[in-house]
């Protein structure tokens, strides 16, 4: 039997995809269900001074408005990422349906519970609501409070290696320029939505999550209930992109309403309420200054900048991680501040941090290779470091250098010629620019359960998510080839806190978390096989050790000798047993200390730019990765080419815009922030070079977020090199390009 | 009439019955139901008659509600999706009569008498539409969500005809969001079975 890790295999839920038979959280139906929709503030600041829901409440079929005044009292939440040892998720401190306070434009103030949607949503329109407003501080400029974060995502808020300043004056070449991301939302087609059921005591909920565990350990401590009496529910997730990784107000706000009505009650969010009271990407605002020497070796690396929280949490989008690995430097000056805003707060968006940072550094690369008439890929390939530039480390993989010559070489770098403008096809203006992808190896703890069966079937089983990456394939690829079964006989289930434990899925971590949790579950299994056969009479494996025996064509056998061996079912029907299982939990080592483990890629870009329009089409895209073995080869593209596509929304779509008077999101819809769509996108091409990472399970690194990081930067230099015009925020919109200067290379 | 505290919604409500909606209603409109009198206050049911993926459906609807809700939360077809409620993501397209339609810009009531086709009417029986079986070939989806409707959407679009090339099935598939990014490989799916189709006949 062939190795089913690695191939391209179709994704075992495809049919249930396409045939409308994959439930998501709002289409779960339970008895007496009622529909909840959410009232949002109106003000950025301030406090509610009185509600006027009496019209909302004679309103056809409505069962209650739910404010302040009459919510079950609730405990606060513990934030996102603030314990080590605890699943928490609170994406908000705000006291949401807890006090009058309105700490942005758009927080939810109450909930209308109707007998069916319509109801709900007309009476919803009816509630009066009056505010004390406070004047709010809504901009990257404005008067917020400013601060050096204590860590940024677990690391120093500031790393200073050498001079950089001084050696960024002393330098035979350089670049120094600020670029700028505004607000990104994640716009998941699938909106946010909670189905909450109580039986007593005890909470059920169906939930848009990409971590179940989060979302019940949320809810038992607001609720003040035992996790045990929680069980939260999300098998399909209708993408998440970091926008469902936290617990978002609508799942507590769902389980206030039932409980307050006493009955299940649905609450969907409308698209304009996903835009207001779910946190996107922070703007960023970075400086990048490089210095090299004449022959192109970078002499001072400065990546440096501020990106915006909030009043009720603290997020800091870690933008300056690329420049902690990425390139060799003898002086390194990375720094970060926050300001906090009265806005919806940031939260994780694909790439967090790495996305807009590659942007920055990036472009900034490229302004570097044209200072120095130096060809970029060239460029890079002379300052890749061999150990960690700012911890000194010894990496656990890197085929940077690879992934850079192999995406060139699908690309055609060879036929750019470097002038600006020197490129046309007929009146369009040709550019092809190229950029670093960058992501960090992050694993979480995680465990499994595996079951084999007398049949020779295989159930696999973690409360891990499936929101698009391919989850229950994958695993079952791997699970089915530590097992010896072909993949069609293994089952991966997940997505239900009912289920073994496992964390957020993000941070690209999941993969190779869970694939580390089943191999420890089968290896455990191996014991539990052995010592059934061990009590049996008569069987090969009887004396053997879990080092002597392998698994082999649906059973266990000697290592050294594949025949000596007997089925699964051969081995349970000695033991009568119809099944036999085992349960495995695991940590992550201390390899992430003692290595530098990154995601590397290069992102190729060919744009045409009409010179009298500004505008920039795609023409072809190109990206190579260096991500550790690839699991999924048909997913894995899928991943890839579908962060690139997000990426290229960045580039020239994509800005949520706040009324920097009221803090109202003005395009708070699918029309007015505009996401690629089909026209948008031309066929993509994604590569790996595929050498696994000795220092993870399976060999593997996560590959939902690298496959974004670079692709700006690689647009936005493609588009240099068609126009020589450097466009330094994004997004690339045909007045900035019409309006921007030609900038002639030094 | 009392006042109604939404003057918008009951001038459109009385519009759409005395323009198109009202020969739907009258042509369904069941025992015990005075045609003439139309509804007024928000809410008040009318009956509706729905035919979806081959099956009559007897309702009683709230004029107000859209296709894609009577589908989800009436009937529980939960296949078709909502993305948006505005016509701008294309996750709830159906078709109807054979033609795409937005099910969230479709009041239920005004497609009464007309056939619906969903996701979950693609198939036949157990054999998938050969647009479904493309899509799992070609990877054609991730999370699924917006799948139903850009099948819904790519049935129409072969039936249209108006589409050959990669870039013109781009154009005339660009009502259809992803946002995990599977356009590629949807535009792969629909050229294998376009292709497939001319080449059978
Ligand atoms: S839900 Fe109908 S177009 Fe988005
Ligand atoms: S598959 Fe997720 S939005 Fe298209």
């Amino acid at each position: 039997m062939t190795p089913a890790v690695g191939k391209p295999l179709d994704r075992v839920d495809g049919r249930q995809k396409v045939t409308g038979t994959a439930r998501f959280a709002a289409e779960y139906d339970l008895p007496g269900l009622a529909h909840g929709v959410i009232v949002t503030s109106t003000v950025a600041k301030g406090r509610v001074t009185a509600f006027d829901t009496a019209a909302a409440e004679r309103a056809p079929g409505v069962l209650a408005v739910v404010t302040p005044k009459n919510a079950p009292k609730l405990r606060p939440t513990e934030p996102f990422g603030s314990s080590e040892t605890k699943p928490v998720a609170g994406t908000t401190t705000a006291p949401v349906l807890q006090s009058d306070q309105v700490f942005w434009y758009g927080q939810p103030i109450a909930v209308v519970v109707a007998g069916t949607l319509d109801q709900a949503k007309y009476a919803a329109h009816l509630v009066r609501v009056t505010y004390d407003a406070k004047p709010a501080e809504l901009t990257l400029d404005s008067k917020g409070r400013v601060f050096v974060p204590d860590k940024v995502q677990q690391e120093e808020p500031e790393i200073t290696i050498g001079d950089a300043e001084g050696a960024l004056t002393a330098a035979a070449v350089k670049m120094d320029h600020t670029y700028t991301t505004p607000q990104h939302n994640h716009n998941a087609i699938e909106p946010h939505a909670t189905v909450a059921a109580w039986d007593g005591g005890k909470l059920t909920v169906y939930d848009t999550t990409q971590f179940v565990f989060g979302v019940r350990y949320d809810l038992a401590t607001r609720f003040g209930l035992k996790l045990d009496d929680v069980r939260v529910l999300a098998p399909f997730v209708g993408g998440g992109f970091g926008g469902k990784g936290g617990a978002w107000p609508q799942a507590f706000l769902a389980a206030t309403a039932a409980k307050v009505v006493g009955r299940p009650v649905k609450l969907v969010l409308g698209r304009d309420q996903v835009y207001a009271c779910v946190g996107g990407r922070t703007p960023t605002r970075q400086r990048v200054a490089l210095g090299a020497d004449a022959g192109g070796k970078l002499t001072t690396l400065i990546h440096t900048g501020r990106t915006s929280t909030s009043t009720t949490n603290t997020f800091t989008e870690q933008f300056n991680f690329p420049a902690r690995h990425l390139y060799a430097s003898p002086n390194i000056h990375l720094a970060q501040e926050l300001i906090e805003l009265d806005v919806c707060p940031p939260t994780f968006m694909r790439g967090p941090g790495e996305c807009p940072g590659t942007f920055a550094l990036e472009s900034g690369m490229d302004e570097l290779a044209v200072a120095l008439k130096l060809d970029p890929v060239e460029l890079r390939l002379r300052n890749d470091p061999d150990k960690d530039p700012t911890r000194g480390t010894p990496f656990s993989l890197r085929k940077y250098k690879e992934a850079l010559k192999l995406g060139a070489e699908k690309f055609g770098w060879a036929r750019r010629t470097p002038e600006p403008g020197s490129m046309k096809d007929g009146r369009l203006l040709v550019g092809l620019g190229v950029a670093s992808a960058f992501y960090p190896v992050y694993r979480m703890p995680s465990s499994a359960r595996v079951e084999v069966t007398a049949a020779g079937t295989a159930l696999v089983q973690c409360g891990c998510q499936e929101m698009g990456m391919g989850t229950a394939t994958a695993q079952a690829q791997i699970a089915a080839d530590l097992l010896g079964l072909p993949v069609d006989r293994v089952k991966f289930e997940l997505g239900d806190t009912a289920l073994p434990f496992a964390m957020v899925a993000g941070g690209s971590s999941q993969t190779i978390s869970v694939a580390a949790a089943v191999t420890a579950a089968v290896a455990a299994l191996k014991t539990a096989l052995l010592a059934l056969a061990e009590k049996a009479d008569g069987s090969p494996l009887k004396g053997l050790k879990a080092a002597d025996v392998a698994f082999r064509d649906g059973g266990l056998a000697r290592a050294d000798d594949p025949k000596a061996g007997e089925s699964f079912g051969a081995i349970l029907a000695r033991a009568g047993r119809k099944a036999v299982d085992a349960k495995a939990e695991v940590k992550p080592g201390d390899e992430a200390k003692k290595l530098s483990m990154q995601s590397y890629g290069a992102q190729f870009c060919e744009v045409r730019v009409d010179p009298d329009f500004g505008t920039v089409r795609i023409k072809r895209f190109v990206g190579a990765f260096d991500v550790g073995r690839v699991i999924n080869a048909k997913t894995a593209r899928s991943q890839f080419i579908g962060g690139i596509t997000m990426g290229l929304g960045m580039a020239l779509l994509e800005e949520t815009h706040r009324d920097p008077r009221t803090g109202r999101l003005v395009n708070a819809d699918l029309a007015e922030y505009m996401v690629p769509v089909h026209a948008d996108v031309p066929a993509l091409e994604a590569y790996w070079v595929g050498d696994p990472d000795p220092h993870t399970p399976m060999g593997a690194h996560g590959i939902g977020e690298i496959g974004i990081t670079g692709v700006a930067a690689a647009v936005a230099n493609a588009v240099y090199h068609a126009t020589g015009k450097r466009i330094r925020d994004l997004p690339i919109t045909p007045e900035r390009l019409m309006s921007a200067a030609r900038e002639s290379p030094r | 009439m009392p006042p109604d505290p939404d003057p918008d919604r009951r001038d459109f409500i009385q519009g759409v019955a005395a323009g198109g909606l009202g020969v739907a209603l009258l042509s369904t409109a069941g025992p015990g139901v005075a045609a003439a009198d139309p509804p007024t206050g928000p809410g008040r049911a009318i009956p509706v008659q729905l035919t979806v993926n081959g099956q009559d459906h007897a309702l009683t609807l709230d004029p107000r509600i859209s296709l894609l809700d009577a589908l989800r939360e009436v009937l529980h077809l939960t296949g078709t999706k909502k993305g948006c409620d505005h016509g701008q993501c294309g996750a709830c397209t159906v078709l109807v009569d054979g033609r795409r339609v937005n099910a969230c810009l479709t009041l239920a009531a005004s497609v009464a008498g007309s056939p619906v086709r969903t996701v979950e009417g693609l198939a036949t029986g157990d054999d998938l539409h050969p647009l479904q079986a493309a899509f799992i070939k070609h990877d054609a989806f991730q999370c699924g969500y917006c799948t139903p409707g850009q099948l819904c959407s790519a049935v129409g679009l072969l039936k249209e005809a108006h589409a050959t090339t990669d870039d013109e099935v781009r154009e005339q598939m660009s009502g259809n969001l992803c946002r995990c990014g599977a356009y590629p490989n949807v535009v792969a799916a629909v050229q294998e079975v376009r292709l497939a189709a001319r080449d059978a006949r």
